[in-house]
């Protein structure tokens, strides 16, 4: 039984790869330059879908794959049906929400642009906050320079494209890292060869958690 | 926002004849191995209301549709069928310490958050078993459940229990407090296993409460389960939940079901009034669940009438997806005639009728394209002309 794989294309894609490897997956090395969406790799029962990072919760949650790799601030964004097997702990980030320094939120039509439209209403809506939250599909910094809003909520790693325009971090919402998930169906269905991966990636994570340490 | 002319409102479908030949195939399958057990059809109103079938209801408030009648009461459209069959069994049917079997092949209403195309109108089959608190009633509905899907044709699923006055009495044991258990199931419910995981290393627990904890993530399998939660278990309730699985599970082996059965400690319901043995069937080929099931010994006291029940129910529309495209295999015969061959035409179509075939009298003036039209039968006769030989 092939075990269908929905990988996360861009920044999380390398480290999951050597994650796998790590694991003792043989991972043929053009998987990571090959322009193929889907790629076999049969001594291993494994078949590697390659999707956006917000995609790959829609694949997993319908069962067109039966595990995926996913930022946990895209679980947070979709709110899918999948198991939340194991913290990867791999490409960490965190949400947080970041402006121009020293201003205030506007008065009478504060505003927040963010990619996570769900995440951020949730947050402010915590706060007891009325703000209007704008959907943009990337390069959010640019929303409080061009005066769209005042505030944004998005992902920090390192902090320089905030930095480099000009912006500061104000409040940290959440910790990010990568999960490891699984279809409900999937996870009854196939519990066998899932179990067997869930096992051999929590080895590896723990190899990987012993090497930082040292 | 502007209607268009064939739109139908979010999330409801039309049934085109073929669709509508599986799924009555698939309906008429599962209602004969349910009724050779016993079980009575009923059928109950599509609206109720909101004050009691709606309030009893595990379906969540946003999932419902609403409307007001002409008095001002607000009615739902049911969304699911268990909390009017115990209605209805409260008020009419049951009566103390006989066991009612009760079964429904009905349409149910929950209007969908997520993309607006999934269905928010859809059949279920399922069965109502009131009035019997043993382990035989579980395995019976249990088992049923599997017969029918298998009669229904379906051979590659799963069935997984749970227990949830299991997985109550262990938090409960060691959290004390009804709230702090409500946020440690929700990490069940939501499949979140990395925040239960951290959620518990997070809490002020001795260490063997924590692997107590932990431990519930791991008890899954086959009924060598049942023999695990048992050395683990220590307070009486969860004891007696281990009891209760040890005999269904011997129970079901009766049945010789038990190759399809899984166990797993930790499954938590998105139904709330579940109140022990519980359980979801997974087939393959559908990302989603199929059906569920569970006790409810609580959901007739809302009625006035305590008494313990299970049951199960089965989304046609997902078992249709789990079989794939219908095998129809009877033919429908087209007979084209004349308007001066009337009465012979007809008496060959009430012949064939009455033999039980499936046959369309045709007056051939009616037919604008002749090929088209033909094309959509097995067979055709042509009945045309003064008189002569029928041509096929």
């Amino acid at each position: 039984m092939m075990l269908t794989v929905a990988m996360p294309k861009g920044r999380i894609f390398t480290e999951a790869l050597v994650l796998l490897k790590q694991a003792g997956y043989e991972i043929p090395d053009d998987l990571e330059h090959s322009r193929k969406l889907m790629i076999d790799v049969p001594n291993e029962q494994l078949r590697f879908i390659l999707a956006k990072p917000m995609d790959v919760v829609t694949y997993v949650e319908h069962g067109v794959a039966d595990v995926g790799i996913a930022g946990k601030d895209v679980l947070l964004e979709e709110e899918r049906d999948v198991y939340e097997m194991l913290d990867l702990r791999i490409s960490p980030c965190y949400l947080a929400v970041a402006g121009l320094p020293n201003t205030r939120v506007h008065p009478i039509a504060p505003r927040v642009a963010t990619k996570y439209p769900n995440i951020a209403s949730t947050y402010f809506r915590e706060q007891g906050e009325q703000v209007e939250i704008i959907k943009l599909n990337g390069s959010v910094e640019l929303a409080p320079l061009i005066g769209l809003a005042e505030r944004i909520v998005d992902i920090v790693s390192t902090g320089r494209t905030l930095k480099e325009n000009g912006l500061v971090e104000l409040e940290r919402i959440v910790d990010v890292t990568s999960r490891f998930i699984v279809n409900p169906v999937s996870y009854r269905m196939q519990d066998r060869a899932i179990e067997q991966m869930v096992d051999r990636l929590t080895y590896a994570i723990e190899k990987a958690g012993e090497c930082n340490e040292n | 926002m502007r209607v268009f002319m064939f739109e139908k409102p979010l999330g409801m479908r039309d049934t085109l004849p073929d669709v509508y030949k599986t799924k009555r195939a698939l309906r008429e399958a599962m209602m004969k191995e349910i009724e050779t057990w016993g079980y009575s059809f009923i059928e109950t109103p599509t609206l109720e209301y909101d004050e009691t079938v709606g309030a009893a209801s595990a379906i969540l408030d946003q999932q419902l549709f609403k409307l007001l009648d002409r008095e001002g009461h607000t009615l739902v459209l049911r969304p699911d069928m268990t909390a009017p069959i115990a209605r209805l069994a409260a008020s009419k049917l049951y009566k103390e310490g006989c066991p009612l079997r009760l079964a429904y092949a009905a349409n149910v209403f929950r209007a969908q958050q997520r993309e607006g195309g999934r269905p928010a109108e859809f059949e279920q089959v399922g069965v109502e078993y009131i009035g019997d608190g043993t382990m035989y009633a579980d395995a019976e509905v249990i088992s049923l459940m599997i017969f029918a899907l298998k009669r229904a044709g379906l051979r590659d699923f799963t069935v997984t229990i749970g227990h949830i006055g299991y997985v109550d009495a262990l938090f409960f044991d060691i959290l004390r407090h009804e709230q702090r258990v409500e946020t440690l199931r929700r990490f069940l419910y939501e499949k979140n296993y990395v925040g239960y995981r951290e959620h518990v290393k997070s809490l002020p627990l001795s260490s063997i409460d924590r692997d107590r904890l932990l431990r519930l993530l791991t008890l899954r399998g086959g009924g060598e389960v049942v023999a695990e939660a048992k050395t683990f278990a220590t307070t009486e309730v969860e004891r007696r939940a281990v009891d209760e699985l040890e005999l269904l599970w011997a129970h079901i082996n009766q049945y010789g079901v038990t190759d399809m059965v899984k166990l797993d400690m930790s499954l938590v319901s998105h139904m709330s009034y579940y109140t022990g043995v519980l359980f979801e069937v997974y087939a393959k080929n559908v990302g989603f669940l199929l059906g569920n099931g569970g006790r409810y010994d609580e959901l007739l006291a809302k009625f006035h009438r305590p008494s313990p029940a299970t049951g199960f129910s089965v989304r046609l529309d997902r078992l249709m997806e789990a079989l794939g495209e219908g095998r129809n295999d009877e033919k429908t015969t087209c007979i084209i005639f004349s308007q001066e061959r009337f009465a012979e035409a007809y008496a060959k179509a009430a012949e064939m009728r009455r033999k039980g075939e499936k046959v369309v009298l045709q007056q051939v003036a009616g037919i604008q394209d002749m090929d088209q039209f033909t094309a959509s039968f097995d067979d055709v006769v042509y009945v045309l002309g003064k008189r002569g030989k029928d041509e096929r």
